[in-house]
């Protein structure tokens, strides 16, 4: 989808945000994330795909276009751009600024307004109670939202994000990552992601490219990046409590073995539905941490599976969640 | 003589230096105001271009106005034009200052969210930052009408009418009646003015303010 080929752009005295001869290939509808402290060049390279900066050298193909051949504004017509102060326009309505693209394009106006409200709608804001609010009257979540649905207007292919959820507290930054993931399985657009936060790259992405002065140290799924750092400095952004962070991108479903085969191993007397008198269950989309959490609450060194309807799915046990994590087992891989 | 009196016997003249003051003042500011206003933007566009004109409109306001209306009467001779280019140069400073920081002054977040989403430099200019620098905009226009009211005074000097010819020739005459009619219909119609203009940026700010 995005693809960028020996790509650099450096500034007339200093390395601080410049980007040394990149290349990346970013598939159609994944999360790229680009990690890295300030400076290493992550805003730049998300800012040459919109063409609001001009790499030094390389070339950047959308869809294997080379994006100098395309005209600038219809690059960015079809590119959603959100950063992090969100730049709602303080004058116009929430619906107006909704509409902006639209209205740029020149669409009807029942169209724009049937848009409006399909939008609104899906970044759960009520079209009649927030359409006419300025911006002003908004909090950092709901200005995020807002900002959110302005750049999806003219559903393009495409979203940058420059540190969307900077602005927002804690507790609000979860719920809205999590908020915007339910958003992107419905929504299907290929994501490039900028942040600082290794937490957030580690929540939010499909690939992550973890960025130092300018070059990519390490390009690679959030769980492979947790379990090989290619590089010191990786390890370090990762931080401490690596093992709890990798066991929340492992799901129940994965981890889960046979009922049966435990049921040898223990010997134990078995109730109808193949659970244990007294054993705790979990969903299958339950993490590994939650597995952890639930297993350390009850006491006991195993806990059972079910899908939605209350079927038994599997059973896990604590040596599962040990050898999921530890380094250097590279069995449970996937 | 008094100024009932003077009010009283000459209350056709009156009428006609007001609406020859109001002719000069409003043609000057509608001249300044489009000038400004254009000006004001223009430089935007250029740092450099910015610094040069900003000081030069700055100069024009130092020079005090009746030296300024002196220096065009060689030029453009005694009367109206002199009175109008001199009342347009002293008024540039305020608007094209306002117009300009009105539009520099914008969050520049917004900006970069327009270019990032791929407005053009005219959406931008127009449905953005023309808007959000109204309020600037409108207090500009203010302070520079209720300043051509005033300095347009000296109109009467340099033998544009206007109710400045009253106040000089009651001075030459020894005529409180004359001066004082020409100096208060004078400071009437600036805070009236003022007034109106207040209501208007009022207005336009719950309109248009973040």
């Amino acid at each position: 989808m995005i693809r960028f080929e020996n790509v650099s752009k450096w500034y007339p005295g200093g390395v601080a945000d410049a980007v040394d001869n990149l290349s990346l290939f970013i598939n159609e509808g994944e999360i790229c994330v680009l990690v890295g402290s300030s400076g290493c060049g992550k805003t730049t390279t998300m800012k040459m795909i919109n063409k609001l900066i001009e790499p030094s050298s390389g070339t950047i193909y959308l869809d294997g276009q080379n994006i100098e051949t395309l005209d600038t504004l219809t690059l960015r017509l079809n590119i959603g751009y959100i950063i992090q102060e969100i730049g709602l326009f303080p004058h116009m309505t929430v619906a107006e600024n909704v509409a902006t693209i639209p209205v740029e394009l020149g669409w009807k106006p029942l169209r724009i307004k049937a848009r409006v409200e399909e939008l609104l709608d899906l970044v759960d804001l009520d079209p009649r109670l927030f359409g006419r609010k300025k911006p002003r009257e908004l909090n950092a979540s709901q200005k995020l939202r807002v900002g959110i649905a302005r750049a999806l207007a003219a559903n393009p292919m495409i979203m940058l994000m420059d540190e969307p959820f900077g602005a927002l507290d804690p507790v609000a930054r979860t719920r809205m990552q999590d908020e915007f993931l339910t958003i992107h399985q419905k929504i299907h657009k290929t994501i490039v992601l900028v942040t600082h936060d290794i937490d957030e790259a580690i929540r939010m992405g499909d690939r992550i490219a973890v960025m130092r002065n300018g070059r990519v140290l390490q390009f690679d799924t959030p769980r492979e990046i947790l379990s090989h750092p290619a590089d010191p400095f990786v390890s370090e952004l990762i931080g401490d409590r690596k093992a709890l962070k990798l066991m929340n991108l492992i799901s129940c479903a994965q981890l889960m073995h046979d009922v049966s085969e435990f049921r040898q191993t223990w010997n134990r007397d078995f109730k109808a539905g193949g659970t244990l008198p007294g054993a705790s269950t979990i969903g299958m989309q339950a993490t590994a941490q939650d597995a952890l959490a639930e297993m350390f609450r009850t006491g006991e060194r195993f806990l059972f599976v079910e899908d939605d309807s209350h079927q038994v799915q599997g059973v896990i046990e604590l040596d599962d969640l040990f050898k999921s994590v530890s380094q250097g087992d590279d069995a449970r891989k996937q | 003589m008094d100024l009932v009196g003077f009010l009283a016997s000459r209350w056709q003249a009156i009428l006609q230096l007001t609406a020859e003051h109001l002719v000069i003042v409003v043609t000057a500011m509608a001249i300044s105001v489009i000038l400004g206003v254009v000006i004001g933007i223009a430089i935007t566009f250029n740092r450099a271009a910015a610094r040069i004109v900003l000081k030069f409109a700055n100069l024009m306001m130092t020079i005090p106005s009746l030296a300024l209306f002196a220096l065009l009467i060689p030029v453009l001779g005694l009367g109206k034009a002199s009175a109008i280019v001199g009342l347009v140069a002293y008024t540039q400073l305020p608007l094209i200052r306002t117009v300009y920081a009105g539009i520099m002054t914008i969050d520049s977040t917004i900006i970069v969210a327009a270019r990032g989403m791929g407005l053009s430099d005219r959406t931008i200019l127009f449905k953005i930052k023309v808007p959000l620098a109204l309020p600037a905009v409108m207090a500009g226009i203010r302070t520079a009408a209720v300043m051509g009211i005033g300095i347009g005074a000296i109109a009467g000097y340099i033998g544009a009418g206007g109710l400045g010819v009253f106040i000089f020739q009651g001075i030459n005459r020894t005529s409180d009646g004359m001066v004082l009619t020409g100096a208060i219909i004078l400071s009437l119609i600036a805070i009236l003015t003022d007034q109106v203009l207040g209501q208007v940026l009022g207005r336009v700010q719950r309109r248009f303010d973040p």
